[in-house]
């Protein structure tokens, strides 16, 4: 189930920060990314001084929390993903984070998503992510819903 | 409960989710949540959800459908209400 999870994720190399979903259930979701030193964003945030930005702590922590546990709860509801799945995208409608450490190239970081409700198709949770030595790195609330989006030939 | 009644109490739970103060002071039933108070279409969802707690109701897909504008949010609460009795 996790597997199949992953590999329908719309996400491309570059873009896609879930490495392992630990555990998955109704009212959350545990998952681990590994920043890879040659990710684009390092090249030029910082130059000579590379740091993870705060929009991507951001993004990795929607990827895991709100996507994957999305289409999980998605995929329980309706035993498959929409007819349409290539035109169904996930979108972050709301977040809420504050930041606490740095995370550096390399570095391997947890995401811990709690359930607060999916309801009308838009789910909400509390998302904390920790480092390799278990503190925090970010925590807040996200929103996002899964939009069917007309792609212009 | 009245419809005035209604949007008094309706005024205190849209607050959190608009920017526009101005505007909220002064809404009557034709105020268009989204186009006229600027609130985030997914944020209707947690209005619906704090409206429940409020109210002690459930609101179902196609209630929630037509809560589109004070009015419409008015309606389906007092609908709700009269069922509860």
């Amino acid at each position: 189930m996790t597997n199949h999870i992953l590999n329908h994720l719309p996400y491309k190399s570059s873009f896609r920060f879930v490495d392992h979903i630990a555990s998955l259930s109704e009212d959350g979701v545990k998952g681990e990314y590994t920043l890879k030193p040659d990710s684009f964003f390092y090249e030029d945030h910082f130059e000579n001084n590379p740091v993870t930005p705060g929009v991507i702590i951001t993004e990795i922590m929607a990827q895991i929390g709100l996507v994957v546990l999305g289409m999980f709860l998605m995929l329980k509801e309706t035993d498959h993903l929409p007819e349409e799945e290539g035109t169904m995208y996930p979108l972050l409608t709301s977040t809420d984070v504050s930041f606490y450490k740095m995370v550096l190239p390399g570095q391997k970081v947890t995401v811990i998503s709690k359930k607060e409700y999916f309801r009308f198709g838009k789910l909400k949770c509390y998302v904390e992510m920790l480092d390799s030595d278990n503190e925090l790195v970010a925590r807040g609330m996200f929103s996002g819903i899964i939009k069917k989006i007309a792609i212009k030939k | 409960m009245t419809r005035e009644e209604i949007l008094a109490e309706l005024k205190k739970v849209i607050a959190p989710y608009t920017t526009n103060k101005e505007m909220l002071a002064g809404i009557d039933e034709r105020t268009d949540l989204i186009k006229d108070l600027k609130i985030n279409s997914a944020n209707l969802v947690d209005i619906i959800i704090d409206a429940e707690a409020k109210y002690d109701i459930e609101i179902d897909y196609d209630s929630a459908d037509k809560m589109v504008n004070v009015g419409n949010c008015i309606d389906v609460i007092s609908e709700k209400l009269t069922e509860k009795k």
